[in-house]
């Protein structure tokens, strides 16, 4: 077939894609309209675990540490609007621009080391960074969290009020807005050329690709969408915590895509639904609990649907249509 | 000059206690190369067991090490006979996942039974005082902590040495392939391996009872220590893992004792660089 015809192909909008945006959309005014604050921390969440997904799912490079950038992008925003500038979208560009930059540095150690190294060094890098702003706490605020920022209207005209229903729907577009973003490049030759790096890096290195500076590519800009999500979290709740930073956040976002499913964006976002939902419904629930179950939840998709839950239905589809 | 010897000498016994924990890590992870995150979970099962049977069933202390030992590393054979043995083809994403859910469910169930208070234990008045060494008060657990993790490190590096048992992992370690080829049941030799360096972390565990509190987070508290030393030391290497929990030790405490704002961090600078530099850790065999 010709590759144009079919990459065009591949990156026509489904049905499916096209029912999904609507009922996400209008969902969270049925199920909880007093409660929308939750349904923008899933839009923030789910945009979080999609810049995972750029690099875990697509380019096969695994982070435990990838919460750094959310709380750099978070820092930076509010940092910036506690020291006087609060005007949201400017903020948000300039958390993205602080949270890529932290990420291309950080990227020329990615490349070079695979396995446990990889993951320790982003293990590490995470905690460094807490280790960090925790010493810094005239700066950051310290364990108490940073304090006085003032998000300004959006656009000048709607504000950010109690109900919620602006954060909502800004954290909403720019989830959309982002998304597309994303779902054009992971569909480009540059994406499948990731996928092939992740496949085989030394067939591509044979057939001419430049492994190392495409995945410094992905890594920068999965850290600025990263520092966006975090910027948008700063920016709705009005308060930066040193969990923004922590381990435990890298580990959820890990959590929610393995759930969902590596390697097709709305796998990312369906982790994120069905994670964040359910801690709130389960929040009543001891602590403890709540973690036995996620962590038995963990274990039986990792044995039983290791391509997470739209992996399962894919395959569900596939044998269907078999038969 | 004796308050810096003494600094010294309590960071390298916690070192000597990250080594114990962390040595069957190392190993099983240059054996297979399977990530276990989970490894801390098997510490926390000795600890348990070391408290019961003190604070429960009002054993002595002492005794109870070696079931602290047996225990853990029996329910590590069971757990790696029906379950890790699933994963090993799975990918390194799906190994680290599905062992932190171990964690998780595993201090969850630590909760259930135990609370989630701090626990500690009796110990004998003779591991309770101080000894003078020369001019130097130094307390007495520490002390056996040291003796008991250097007899482990000998009988460690005796058996993988001079038994037939010892070269057949070293084999495994060196080129699983060939090892196989060769005829030796690296599965087998990978389950026993499993099953002996689980133990050590919960006679690791039970030993920390008294320097890092036992509670159910006590798998996810030591997990990022255990990494540390394992990643820094190099995979399957004995020697590598011992200097990096005896260094890792010293620093964390000697940094909390003079530099307390910057101690953790530098660790994490530390291990960061070293990593950069040089990927497979200070003595890493792959």
């Amino acid at each position: 077939m010709d590759p144009h015809l079919w990459l065009k192909r591949k990156g026509r909008i489904s049905p499916y894609e096209v029912a999904f945006w609507p009922i996400v959309l209008v969902l969270p005014f049925w199920l909880f309209p007093t409660y929308l604050s939750l349904s923008s921390q899933i839009a923030i969440t789910a945009l979080f675990c999609i810049s995972l997904d750029l690099i875990l799912g697509y380019a096969g490079i695994i982070s435990l540490g990838h919460a750094a950038f959310f709380g750099i992008g978070a820092y930076a925003a509010g940092l910036l609007s506690a020291h006087g500038w609060g005007e949201p979208l400017s903020g948000l560009a300039f958390a993205a621009v602080v949270a890529a930059f932290a990420g291309w540095i950080v990227s020329f150690m990615i490349v070079r080391v695979q396995h446990l190294a990889l993951l320790m060094i982003t293990l590490g890098l995470g905690f460094l960074l807490v280790e960090l702003a925790n010493s810094l706490g005239s700066f950051t605020g310290g364990a108490d969290g940073l304090q006085g920022i003032d998000t300004w209207k959006l656009l000048g005209v709607w504000k950010f009020s109690f109900w919620g229903k602006t954060a909502y729907a800004y954290s909403l577009a720019v989830l959309f807005i982002l998304f597309l973003v994303c779902r054009r490049i992971v569909r480009s030759p540059f994406g499948l050329t990731l996928e092939a790096i992740r496949e085989n890096p030394d067939r591509t290195t044979a057939l001419g690709a430049p492994n190392r500076a495409h995945l410094q590519k992905i890594f920068t800009l999965s850290a600025g969408i990263a520092g966006i999500a975090g910027a948008l979290l700063a920016q709705t709740t009005e308060t930066v915590s040193l969990e923004s930073l922590g381990f435990q956040r890298s580990a959820e976002i890990a959590i929610m895509l393995i759930l969902g499913g590596t390697g097709r964006l709305y796998g990312a976002i369906l982790g994120a639904i069905i994670f964040m939902v359910a801690r709130d419904q389960l929040a009543g629930m001891n602590p403890q609990y709540w973690y036995f179950w996620i962590g038995l939840l963990l274990m039986i998709v990792v044995l039983f649907m290791p391509r997470g839950i739209l992996g399962g239905l894919e395959r569900l589809a596939a044998f269907g249509r078999r038969r | 000059m004796s308050q810096l010897f003494a600094v010294l000498f309590d960071g390298f016994a916690y070192g000597m206690l990250l080594f114990l924990l962390s040595v069957g890590l190392s190993v099983t992870l240059g054996l297979m190369n399977f990530t276990n995150l989970a490894h801390g979970a098997f510490a926390m099962v000795g600890g348990y067991v070391t408290y019961s049977l003190v604070e429960l069933a009002g054993w002595p202390f002492l005794a109870t090490l070696p079931f602290a030992f047996l225990i853990t590393a029996i329910i590590a054979a069971g757990f790696e006979r029906f379950l890790f043995r699933r994963i090993y083809e799975a990918g390194e994403l799906n190994q680290v996942l599905f062992t932190i859910g171990l964690v998780f469910a595993a201090s969850a169930v630590a909760a259930y039974f135990f609370g989630t208070v701090h626990h500690s234990v009796d110990l004998p008045a003779y591991l309770t005082g101080f000894i003078e060494v020369g001019s130097v008060k130094l307390p007495a657990y520490r002390i056996f902590l040291v003796v008991v993790a250097l007899v482990v490190t000998a009988i460690v590096v005796a058996g993988l040495e001079y038994t037939r048992f010892g070269a057949m992992v070293r084999a495994s370690v060196d080129n699983q392939k060939v090892a196989r080829g060769l005829g030796l049941n690296v599965n087998r030799i990978f389950a026993l391996t499993f099953a002996l360096g689980s133990g050590l972390a919960g006679l690791g565990g039970a030993l920390a009872i008294d320097i890092l509190s036992l509670d159910p987070s006590f798998g996810f508290h030591i997990l990022v220590l255990v990494l540390i030393v394992v990643a820094v030391g190099g995979l399957g290497s004995i020697w590598g893992s011992f200097l990096a929990a005896a260094c890792l030790g010293i620093f964390d405490v000697a940094g909390k004792y003079f530099i307390p704002e910057l101690g953790a961090f530098l660790i994490y600078l530390f291990m960061v660089a070293l990593l950069f530099i040089k990927p497979r850790g200070l003595f890493g065999r792959r």
